[in-house]
């Protein structure tokens, strides 16, 4: 293909691309200076933007700062924290008497940070790349780049937050070795391993929990406060979602100070009512170590995958506030035995890291490119409840898979086919990511048509399907019925217990593939019993294969699948002179029709 | 073989793993859709094509097992299909063996459990052995390619499937 070698980085004035970190409780936007990548300030000169929306009395939204002070005295008409129902994009939440969905809540904090770019390049800025998680998976990166889109952003790329981060401390850094990001955000995990060589970052292995970060650790100081005020106060605040809301806010004063102090006091001052509580380092220490514990499970799985030992690893880079606790980094230490890197700000890095992905897209920054992978494992479900696996997680992306589907009914135009995302082998316990339908097959016998159908994981890590009937060359039109069956919290679960699960699957597994094949057995032979030639039988061998039969059936509730196996083949041989039989009968009658 | 035109390689079972991480490094600079954001949709569908293939291509061909069964699925063979044909005689007594030593673990003898870790390195050593039969027999194709090669080599794939199983079940009853 001569096109490839066009390059088009060096055609006209490249148009301004910003890159966003979408956070869980902050957000931010780079670009890319001539020096670097450079946080975008605001016009009152602050860097970050609270990822809080709040609803006016007049009816308008706004975003950040002034969102984030209102949560306060209006609490009812304030959301934070939205990206953790990203997954969930078609259910609204409610604020004040409105209700916006995530998509929504989410394009209104972009929105702000898009207006301090203008304000900042005094020009108007419409194309972005943005972070999500490394372990989003398909919906979740859907409801960013939509967000995008209502934000008036054509969002160019996706990136995922580990993989910018390592763009941004391995830029000059070192020429090559091995990378593991460990990023604790506000509402989510990841761990990516990477390879660098020579400018180009090749991610090995990635891994995560979309729902473990610092909320998590605020949440179990809020439970020990709240228990504390009701004993203290002889009544629950809970009631009362401004008095939560400033304990929540006291809480994570007290955490962050405890990242840099020995002890501290919970204090909250409240409509005239005060609350103190000395609080350790050591408690908390102890209160979040299962948290903290957490990470290290999907830090081991990414090392497997990436057929990895800790001692490969030749650097570690720490991002997300999260990270600041010392206990966070000294078991990333004792994990990955490498003093982690902190030079740059945890909070930065990811919207810096995005920046210089801005860059490669425009052409500004060259011979860095950056191969990410699908998180999770792509398939479709096939006959007893199963899913077929067509592209694995860790696969480099755009990564694809070519499958062939047929028909199973005569002059059958539609085909169905179920799209799930997860690790375990069974429809039920993977993640429904949506019906494609097929339409408009040329009616045929069934079994007869050929339809190619083509999947293709994109570099944003979007699933993009594609259908060709091989026998006509027509391209299939293919309608998307995306599915918000299960949540999120469903995935992580289902990805921990994969791993202690997988003995189970495959035994289940193996079970129910018997039954397909006893089913289809059974059926045969009900069927036959309708033939001349189960007539022509000896009576004898109509009651062998009856026994066998029944053994068959019997063996088919149990769960043993050898034994359905060996049923099935001693059903089989039983019935070998009814097949004969039959197939003369058929030869007959085939004979019988023709005129000689 | 569009697994290795992508690559611009030539149709070679051997490939040495560093080279071929070179040339996909290199051809991903060339093809990875990053490098035609600003091009008109139908380059940046062709460079999300071409580069999807690309990296089809690298996850294949790195390794050996994947390669030879992509070589030998364009060459007209079908594998996977073969049952225990290419399982030598002696092999299926072993099984036999091991299938008695595990009806009596699961019957509660413990005594049978020493046996089955000497067929666990058992078959891992005739799984490295026929590691070392692949790369001979990908030498003697590339030498000088024949049909009856790559026939041995569908043989000696088939085998150390079989013996992959067996060694995941030896394995799956030895950490319970």
């Amino acid at each position: 293909m001569g096109t490839f070698q066009i390059d088009f980085g060096d055609a006209a004035q490249p148009e301004r691309i910003i890159g966003i970190d979408l956070g869980t409780t902050n957000s931010l936007a780079a670009f890319m200076d001539l020096t670097g990548p450079e946080i975008i300030a605001a016009p009152d000169g602050s860097r970050i933007v609270p990822s809080v929306v709040a609803l006016l009395a007049d009816g308008s939204f706004i975003a950040g700062n002034a969102a984030k002070a209102r949560l306060v005295d209006h609490p009812e008409a304030t959301l934070f924290s939205t990206k953790r129902f990203m997954d969930r994009a078609a259910t609204p939440l409610k604020i004040g008497n409105r209700q916006i969905t995530p998509p929504e809540a989410g394009a209104h904090i972009l929105r702000e940070l898009k207006q301090h770019a203008e304000a900042f390049f005094g020009e108007p800025v419409t194309k972005a790349v943005v972070t999500v998680p490394a372990y989003f998976n398909d919906a979740q990166r859907q409801a960013t780049k939509d967000a995008g889109r209502i934000a008036g952003l054509d969002v160019l790329r996706l990136v995922n937050e580990p993989t910018a981060a390592a763009l941004a401390y391995g830029l000059d850094k070192r020429k090559s070795g091995i990378i593991a990001v460990y990023d604790l955000g506000g509402g989510t995990f990841d761990i990516s391993i990477l390879r660098l060589q020579d400018g180009i970052f090749e991610v090995l292995a990635t891994n995560g929990d979309t729902f473990l970060g610092g909320d998590d650790i605020d949440k179990l100081l809020m439970a020990i406060a709240l228990e504390d005020i009701a004993a203290e106060w002889g009544a629950p605040i809970e009631g009362d979602p401004g008095a939560v809301e400033t304990l929540r806010q006291a809480v994570i004063r007290a955490k962050e100070q405890l990242s840099f102090t020995l002890f501290t006091h919970i204090d909250l001052d409240y409509k005239g009512r005060r609350y103190q509580r000395e609080i350790t380092r050591d408690l908390l220490e102890r209160l979040i170590e299962p948290i903290i514990e957490r990470t290290l499970g999907p830090c081991r799985q990414c090392l497997a995958d990436a057929r990895l030992a800790p001692a490969d690893i030749d650097e570690v880079v720490l991002v997300g506030g999260s990270t600041r606790i010392p206990l966070v980094r000294r078991a990333v230490e004792s994990l990955f035995r490498s003093r982690p890197h902190t030079e740059l700000n945890p909070d930065e890095v990811v919207a810096l890291g995005a920046a210089i992905q801005a860059g490669i897209l425009s052409g500004e920054v060259k011979d860095t490119l950056l191969l990410d992978v699908t998180p999770l494992s792509l398939g479709i479900e096939t006959m007893g409840g199963v899913v077929t696996k067509l592209i694995h997680r860790n696969s480099t992306i755009p990564a694809s898979e070519t499958e062939q589907f047929t028909t199973a009914v005569d002059g059958q135009t539609n085909v169905l086919i179920h799209v799930l995302q997860g690790e375990r082998e069974l429809v039920k316990d993977c993640r429904s990511l949506a019906r494609f339908e097929l339409t408009g097959i040329e009616p045929v016998p069934a079994g007869l048509a050929r339809i190619e159908v083509k999947f293709l994981i994109d570099a944003n890590g979007i699933l993009n399907v594609s259908a060709k009937d091989t026998r006509t060359g027509k391209e299939t039109s293919v309608e998307v019925k995306p599915s918000y069956g299960l949540t999120d919290e469903q995935v992580e679960a289902m990805i921990l217990e994969s791993i202690e699960n997988a003995e189970a699957d495959i035994r289940e597994r193996q079970v129910r593939e018997a039954r397909v094949e006893a089913d289809r057995i059974l059926a045969a032979l009900e069927n036959a019993k309708q033939n001349d030639a189960w007539f022509d039988l000896s009576s004898e061998d109509q009651a062998a294969i009856q026994a066998a039969h029944n053994e068959l059936l019997l063996a088919y509730h149990g769960d043993d699948h050898h034994l359905i196996q060996a049923h099935i083949e001693k059903l089989d041989k039983a019935s070998l002179k009814l097949a004969e039989n039959m197939m003369n009968t058929a030869v007959r009658g085939a004979l019988k029709g023709t005129k000689i | 073989m569009d697994f290795y035109r992508v690559l611009g390689l030539g149709p070679k079972l051997q490939l040495n793993s560093v080279e071929l991480q070179q040339l996909f490094y290199g051809r991903s600079r060339e093809l990875h859709p990053d490098r035609f954001a600003r091009a008109e949709p139908s380059v940046r569908a062709a460079a999300l094509e071409e580069s999807s293939l690309l990296n089809d291509a690298y996850r294949t061909l790195k390794d050996p097992v994947s390669r030879a069964e992509y070589f030998l699925k364009h060459r007209g063979f079908d594998i996977g299909e073969q049952g225990t044909k290419d399982v030598p005689p002696e092999l299926l007594e072993e099984v036999f063996e091991l299938n008695m030593a595990l009806e009596e673990l699961k019957s509660g003898d413990e005594s049978a459990r020493p046996q089955l870790a000497t067929a666990r390195d058992h078959f891992a050593a005739l799984l490295a052995q026929s590691d070392d039969e692949l790369t001979n027999l990908f030498a003697a194709h590339d030498a000088s390619p024949a049909e009856a090669v790559l026939r041995q080599i569908r043989g000696v794939l088939n085998r150390r499937r079989y013996i992959l199983n067996l060694l995941r079940d030896v394995n799956g009853y030895l950490s319970n």
